[in-house]
């Protein structure tokens, strides 16, 4: 799992590596975790440029004439990310450090946003409320689809059948899901009460209490969520050779312990990546209190989000929203580095 | 660019979510000739939607009667209101429309953003102006008496409740509660009746519980913030808070007689009010029509009181107009809304076509006018009246013993905060109300130590 040396390093290794990935000769051991014809699969995420650098200066113009026209096709899908993706993200910081009205030209006010920001006692309810959300989350949505998988796995019929209801969640719109959910734990005719009730059991206070909100925010987002990270861990678990089973069995290994030293060790890396993935993707958590709870009961689940939300499209204040998505920004971007960086050691 | 995968420019993107997203097509230019041939052509929203036919094809027809009358003008009309979410974007990218809608909560902060244009130079034309009661046209204004706006309508809180329930609670449903403690009993009574059946309904959530909770203090005496030498301080940690706040939790707690379900909205309640299974909410008169259309019920099964107490709050809508738009299209947009709104002289031809078309005449509500323009619209609303006058009899009434009180400076930062308060009270049976009111008001001093 360690790192690579990055294409700009200097040294010999970096020179054999080079040309390992121009030949695809596999002729040398590679480091662990480089695929020997790396350079035919340029890693995701590397730009032509950086590429083409690569290359010795006498080959770089016959290579660029070689590759003109797949260059000609990319440079539009660059130019799309530039106007779509990096513009609205710079104008975004900029905007992060200006009063703006769009009525007039915007006004640089320095820091003034983020003193602002930090001085809302909701701005810490909302990281915490939001940290507390994405450890539910692991918590429930990291494990479930784990084990759903596992099992799925195991099954010998029905598989097909399970694996699309498994997924079915993820296909509803997600204003459908809130609105079903929102039946479920309805306090009067709610579907929960109303088996709590069968069983004899107190009725709860799903999204009105305030120790209560959260979790339940955190299940319909597991359920809304849990098919696609299924799907993933079934491909996963569908690559692991049967041999390494085989002869676990022989060696009179239980499930428990095939499961342990066979299973998890195989999948470890997608866990790690869907472990990132899902901190990034429950730090953005917005619809399930936007539509369930609108921050309530007593802010309890107020969100970095649905706070955004509110100084931009509340209160107008888009600067204040916009100090608040770059800090977002920011702490996203280190899980987005840590997951570029496992994913290009993986390479 | 080394390193973007698709994945992570697709994370970072939606990191920053919409409001970025907005920023990216600022900068677009204002079209530019609204002349041609001495003809203005003026932009102006609130135009009914398609799937509102009637009303649709009715806004079209003014169009035309109006462009007759008014040669040199044409309207373009667009869809849609005031929509904060769509607002600001649409002023970047050049895309607002040169007379637009809002609603009373917006022109405070429109104005002192600069988002609306100063309008006072070219109201000495407009008629008819001076009989509009200037506590409504006072919401256009800025503190030098700038105005940027005109009011079209307005409302004030009462109390809207099923007729056929009280009944059914063997409560007289033309003789509605006049005080706090009458509500109570009479919720309690409609609550008992079993069946899921809901006494009194309010709201606690997406900044409309602070809204409502404002009108219930100020039914109580008191307010929400008060200005001393210039500075704005919040004022609901009081007696008229404690009071409030204890009747709301009586009722959810004590007498049970507001349901389970809490964290409601206005969309929530009215589908109970239209459902039959809710007595009474806290409500202008132009809910009625709205629960009426969308769940199919009659005039006949809604009565409307006025709200306890001394004051309720009272809101409304106008229209504002671009700030980037050149001075005849601001004096063409002023005749629109003049000639579309706030005209005595077309009402009588109005109210005839509307009467037939089901559209609700002798409503309250607006009353946008005082003295003796308000008195013969009036006249006139009588006369034709389409729905049930006396079951708003307890609200006309009453109505002049009740102050009608404007929404407090940065209004929606406060309710969020009022959220809280009223959702800790609805949702928790031991909440310690005199903590919830301080915490709330240290909260609403900071809020409130920005308003210029």
């Amino acid at each position: 799992m360690s790192a690579l040396p990055t294409p700009a390093a200097p040294g010999r290794r970096a020179r054999r590596l080079r040309d390992l990935r121009r030949t695809g000769a596999a002729g040398e051991n590679p480091k662990a975790g480089e695929s020997p014809n790396a350079g035919e699969n340029p890693k995701a995420g590397e730009s032509p440029a950086t590429a083409a650098s690569r290359v010795p200066a006498t080959g770089r113009a016959r290579r660029l004439r070689e590759n003109l026209v797949a260059y000609l096709f990319l440079s539009a899908a660059l130019i799309c990310f530039a106007l779509f993706a990096w513009y609205p993200i710079v104008r975004g910081v900029l905007l992060g450090f200006q009063q703006v009205t769009f009525a007039q030209p915007a006004e640089w006010v320095g820091l003034d946003n983020f003193r602002r920001l930090f001085a809302d006692p909701l701005f810490a309810t909302a990281w915490r409320n939001t940290g507390y959300f994405t450890l539910l989350a692991l918590v429930f949505g990291f494990a479930a689809p784990f084990v759903t998988a596992v099992v799925l796995n195991e099954l010998r019929r029905g598989q097909s059948y399970l694996r699309l209801t498994v997924y079915l969640p993820v296909m509803l719109p997600p204003i459908v899901t809130m609105l079903l959910w929102r039946w479920f734990y309805d306090p009067g005719p709610g579907l929960f009460n109303n088996v709590l009730g069968v069983l004899h059991l107190p009725a709860q206070q799903w999204l009105e209490s305030e120790h209560l909100a959260m979790i339940s925010l955190v299940l319909v987002s597991t359920w809304a969520n849990m098919g696609t990270t299924t799907l993933i861990y079934l491909a996963a678990l569908g690559g692991i050779p049967g041999e390494l089973y085989e002869a676990a069995e022989l060696d009179g290994a239980s499930i428990r312990r095939r499961l342990w030293h066979v299973t998890i060790p195989q999948v470890r890396f997608i866990l790690l990546i869907t472990l990132l993935l899902q901190v990034i993707g429950t730090m953005q958590v917005f619809v399930e209190p936007f539509v369930l709870t609108g921050g309530g009961p007593d802010d309890a689940t107020v969100t970095i989000l649905l706070l955004l939300y509110r100084y931009a499209f509340v209160y107008n204040d888009f600067g204040l929203a916009s100090a608040m998505s770059t800090l977002l920004f920011v702490v996203l971007g280190l899980f987005a580095g840590l997951y570029l960086r496992l994913t290009r050691t993986k390479d | 660019m080394d390193g973007i995968t698709r994945r992570r420019a697709l994370l970072l993107s939606t990191a920053l979510v919409a409001s970025l997203g907005l920023t990216a097509c600022a900068g677009t230019p204002a079209p530019a000739g609204d002349k041609a041939g001495g003809v203005v052509t003026i932009t102006v929203n609130g135009m009914p939607a398609k799937t509102q036919a009637a009303d649709r094809k009715d806004f079209e027809e003014l169009v035309k009667q109006f462009e007759a009358a008014h040669p040199k003008i044409k309207i373009d009309a667009r869809e849609g209101q005031m929509d904060p979410k769509t607002f600001a974007a649409k002023l970047a990218g050049g895309q607002l429309e040169d007379v637009y809608y809002v609603y009373f909560t917006d022109p405070a902060g429109l104005i002192q953003r600069k988002q609306g244009a100063d309008i006072t130079p070219y109201l000495a034309d407009v008629p008819y102006l001076s009989d509009i009661r200037p506590e409504l046209q006072k919401v256009f204004k800025d503190k030098e008496g700038k105005t940027y706006g005109l009011p079209t309508g307005n409302y004030s809180m009462g109390l809207v409740y099923n007729r056929e329930l009280f009944r059914k609670a063997g409560l007289d449903p033309d003789k509605p509660p006049t005080t706090w403690e009458e509500v109570r009993a009479a919720a309690k009574k409609i609550s008992e009746l079993g069946e899921d059946t809901v006494g009194y309904a309010d709201y606690s959530k997406n900044n409309q519980g602070g809204w409502h909770l404002t009108s219930w203090l100020y039914s109580m005496g008191g307010e929400v913030a008060t200005e001393e030498n210039g500075k704005w301080k919040a004022a609901f940690d009081s007696d008229a808070g404690r009071k409030a706040l204890h009747t709301l939790h009586d009722m959810r707690w004590t007498d049970k007689s507001m349901g389970t379900r809490q964290l409601l909205e206005i969309g929530d309640v009215q589908k109970m009010m239209g459902s039959g299974k809710l007595g009474m909410y806290m409500a202008g008169p132009d809910n009625i029509p709205t629960i009426v259309k969308q769940f199919e019920r009659k005039y006949e099964e809604f009565g409307l009181a006025a709200l306890p107490g001394t004051a309720t709050l009272g809101g409304g809508d106008g229209f504002m107009f671009n700030p980037k738009a050149t001075p005849e299209k601001i004096k063409a947009g002023l005749q629109w809304v003049q000639w579309k709104y706030l005209n005595p002289d077309r009402e009588e031809e109005n109210v005839t076509k509307f009467s037939g078309l089901g559209v609700p005449i002798g409503l309250p509500q607006p009353n946008l006018f005082g003295g003796a323009a308000q008195q013969k619209i009036d006249a006139i609303h009588v006369a034709h009246a389409n729905v049930p006058q006396e079951n708003y009899k307890p609200f006309v009434d009453r109505s002049p013993q009740v102050e009608v009180k404007v929404e407090p400076p940065n209004a929606q930062q406060i309710y969020t905060v009022l959220d809280g308060v009223m959702q800790s009270v609805l949702t928790k049976e031991d909440a310690d109300i005199d903590t919830l009111l301080e915490q709330a008001a240290a909260r609403t001093d900071t809020i409130l130590a920005t308003v210029k």
